[in-house]
C-alpha cells in the first residue's frame, strides 16, 4: 500500500519537475553547481576504482584461464567484455548510488528539515523544479563518467595483466580488439542514462518527502541508497533482457 | 488587511484548528500566542498556503485565496514576506545572496540595483559588512535579521514571522520585536507575528490573539491583557512569579 503510494508521489514528482520552471539565468547557475557536486566531484573515486578493479578482474580471469588450451588473447577479450557491459555501467552506478545518491538525500533533506523549502514554496518557487530538475541535467554527463570507467578499468586490466606476467600486451590488446560488438557500447550507454536518470531522481524523491529532523535525514539517505541500487539492478535486469536477451 | 473566518486544519482526522475567526489589520503588528502545540505555526502555514485547510476562508484584501486563479496566487506570494521559526536560511548561500535571492528570482534588476537594494536592508537590520559571511558562521541573532531583511527585500505587503526571537537572549529578542514593528509601521504593511514570548506581549502587542487547543481563546491588546479575568489566559500569560506580581501592582494602581 505504502508503496503504491510512494510510486504514485515519485511519478507525480517527475510530473511537477517540468511544472512552472525556474527562471533561466537561475537554472544555469543551479546545473553547474549540480554537475560539479555530482559529476565532477565523483572522477576521483571513480577512476581509483575502476583502474583497480579493471586490474583485479584480469587477473582472477588470467589466473583461471593460463595454463590451458585458452588462446592468449582472451584474458584481454574477457576483461573487455566485463568491463564495458557490467562493472562500468552497472557496479559503478551502485558506487554512485552511494556516494552521489546519499549527497542528494542528505542535502535535499536537510533543506526539508530546516524549512528551506517551504521558505522556496512561500516564495511561489517550484521546489521540485529548483531542486530536482538541474540534478538531472547534470546527470546527463554520466555516460562521460562511465567511459573514463571503462577506459580506466581496461587500462588497470592491462597493466596489472602485463606487468603481473599473465601474458603479453600484444595479446591482451589483440584480445580488446578482437570480435567487438558496437552494439554493446550502445547498450552500455542506454542503461547509463537510465541509471543517471535514476540516481538523480530515486535519492531526490526521498530527500523531498522525508519527514522529521536531523536523525531522519540519516535514515532517509540509507533508505534511499538501497532503493537506488535496488531501482538500478531491476532496470538492469529488464534492459539486459530486452536488449541482449 | 487579511481576515480569516472559520479557519479548519486536521491532520489525519486529529482537529488541529477548531475554527478560527479574526482579522489582521494593515499597518499593525499582531501577535499569536499561545501554548507550544497549540497550532500557531499550523495556522500561520495555512495562511501561506503551506497546509490546505480543510473548512473556512482566508481573505487577503477582500480576495479569497481559494477563488484566486495560479496567476493571482503566485502575486500574492510575491507579496509575502515570510520569516520561519528556524530562519530557514539557504546554507549554501552567503548572506548576500540569501537576501538577494527573492530579487532574482522574481524582479528585472541589474546586478548593481540588486546590491544596492540588499544592502539597504541589510542596513535597515543593522547587518553592514556581514555580506559574505555564510548562515553557519553567524550567529542565532544574525540569522533571525538576514531572515527579516529576506523577507522585507522585495517590498511585500504582508509579513508572517514565526517566532522571530526563539532562542534569543532578552535585550536581543526585544531588538528584534521591534525591528519588526518599525518595518511595519514604515512600510505600512500587515504583520503577524508567532510567539510565546511574554516580552514580546509586552512591548508590541498591539494586537494579542491567543490561542489554546486550536481555537481562539481571547483577543485584545496588551493593555487588556492586565484586566483579563479569562483564566486560560492569565494562566498562560502570568506564570511566571514576576509577571504575578507586575499584574498585581498594575490593577493595585
Ligand atoms: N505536518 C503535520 N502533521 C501532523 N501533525 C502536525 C503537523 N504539523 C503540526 N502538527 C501538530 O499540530 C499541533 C500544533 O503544532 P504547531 O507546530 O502549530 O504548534 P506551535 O503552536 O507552533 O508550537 P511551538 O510554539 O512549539 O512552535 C501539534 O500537536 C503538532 O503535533
Ligand atoms: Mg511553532
Amino acid at each position: 500500500m505504502t508503496f503504491l503510494h510512494n510510486i504514485g508521489l515519485y511519478i507525480l514528482m517527475l510530473q511537477k519537475m517540468f511544472h512552472k520552471p525556474t527562471k533561466w539565468k537561475v537554472m544555469k547557475e543551479l546545473i553547474l553547481k549540480d554537475t560539479e557536486d555530482t559529476v565532477i566531484n565523483s572522477l576521483g573515486i571513480i577512476s581509483f576504482v575502476s583502474f583497480f578493479i579493471g586490474g583485479v578482474i584480469t587477473i582472477q580471469l588470467a589466473l583461471s584461464t593460463t595454463g590451458s588450451f585458452y588462446p592468449d588473447y582472451l584474458v584481454g577479450y574477457a576483461t573487455r567484455e566485463t568491463i564495458i557491459l557490467e562493472f562500468a555501467p552497472t557496479i559503478i552506478s551502485i558506487i554512485m548510488a552511494g556516494k552521489v545518491g546519499s549527497f542528494i538525500t542528505s542535502s535535499i533533506g536537510s533543506m526539508r528539515v530546516t524549512e528551506q523549502i517551504d521558505a522556496l514554496e512561500v516564495m511561489g518557487i517550484n521546489s521540485i523544479n529548483y531542486l530536482v530538475f538541474p540534478k538531472v541535467i547534470a546527470l546527463l554527463l554520466y555516460p562521460f563518467l562511465i567511459s573514463i570507467a571503462m577506459f580506466l578499468g581496461i587500462l588497470g586490466g592491462m597493466v596489472a595483466c602485463v606487468y603481473g606476467g599473465y601474458s603479453t600486451m600484444n595479446a591482451f590488446i589483440e584480445g580488446i580488439q578482437t570480435d567487438f560488438t558496437p552494439f554493446h557500447m550502445t547498450y552500455a550507454f542506454i542503461k547509463s542514462f537510465v541509471f543517471a536518470f535514476i540516481l538523480a531522481t530515486v535519492p531526490s524523491f526521498h530527500g523531498y518527502y522525508m519527514k522529521g529532523g536531523a536523525l531522519e535525514v540519516g535514515k532517509a539517505s540509507t533508505k534511499s541508497f538501497i532503493w537506488t541500487s535496488v531501482s538500478i539492478v531491476v532496470f538492469n535486469f529488464l534492459i539486459t533482457q530486452m536488449l541482449l536477451g | 488587511m487579511i481576515t480569516v473566518k472559520n479557519l479548519k486544519k486536521s491532520f489525519d482526522n486529529k482537529p488541529i484548528l477548531k475554527g478560527i475567526s479574526c482579522e489582521f489589520e494593515k499597518g499593525k503588528t499582531s501577535l499569536i500566542i499561545g501554548q507550544t502545540g497549540s497550532g500557531k505555526t499550523v495556522f500561520l502555514k495555512s495562511l501561506l498556503g503551506l497546509h490546505k485547510h480543510d473548512e473556512g476562508q482566508i481573505i487577503f484584501d477582500n480576495k479569497d485565496i481559494e477563488l484566486m486563479n495560479e496567476r493571482q496566487k503566485m502575486e500574492l506570494k510575491s507579496n509575502i514576506g515570510t520569516v520561519f521559526q528556524g530562519s530557514a536560511l539557504f546554507d549554501s548561500m552567503t548572506i548576500e545572496e540569501n537576501v538577494m535571492f527573492p530579487l532574482k528570482m522574481f524582479e528585472n534588476m541589474s546586478s548593481d540595483e540588486m546590491l544596492d537594494r540588499v544592502n539597504v536592508v541589510l542596513k535597515r537590520v543593522e547587518l553592514e559588512n556581514s555580506n559574505k559571511k555564510m548562515p553557519s558562521e553567524a550567529s542565532g541573532g544574525m540569522q533571525k535579521r538576514v531572515a527579516i531583511a529576506r523577507a522585507i527585500v522585495n517590498n511585500p505587503n504582508y509579513l508572517f514571522c514565526d517566532e522571530p526571537n526563539s532562542g534569543l537572549d532578552p535585550k536581543t529578542a526585544i531588538v528584534i520585536d521591534n525591528l519588526i514593528k518599525e518595518i511595519t509601521e514604515e512600510l505600512n504593511i500587515t504583520t503577524i507575528i508567532n510567539s510565546h514570548d511574554m516580552n514580546s506581549v509586552m512591548e508590541i502587542g498591539e494586537k494579542i490573539i491567543f490561542l489554546r487547543n486550536g481555537i481562539l481563546e481571547w483577543e485584545g491588546s496588551k493593555k487588556n491583557i492586565f484586566k483579563t479575568d479569562n483564566q486560560a489566559v492569565t494562566d498562560f500569560v502570568y506564570s511566571s512569579n514576576l509577571y504575578k506580581k507586575v499584574r498585581k501592582m498594575y490593577l493595585n494602581q
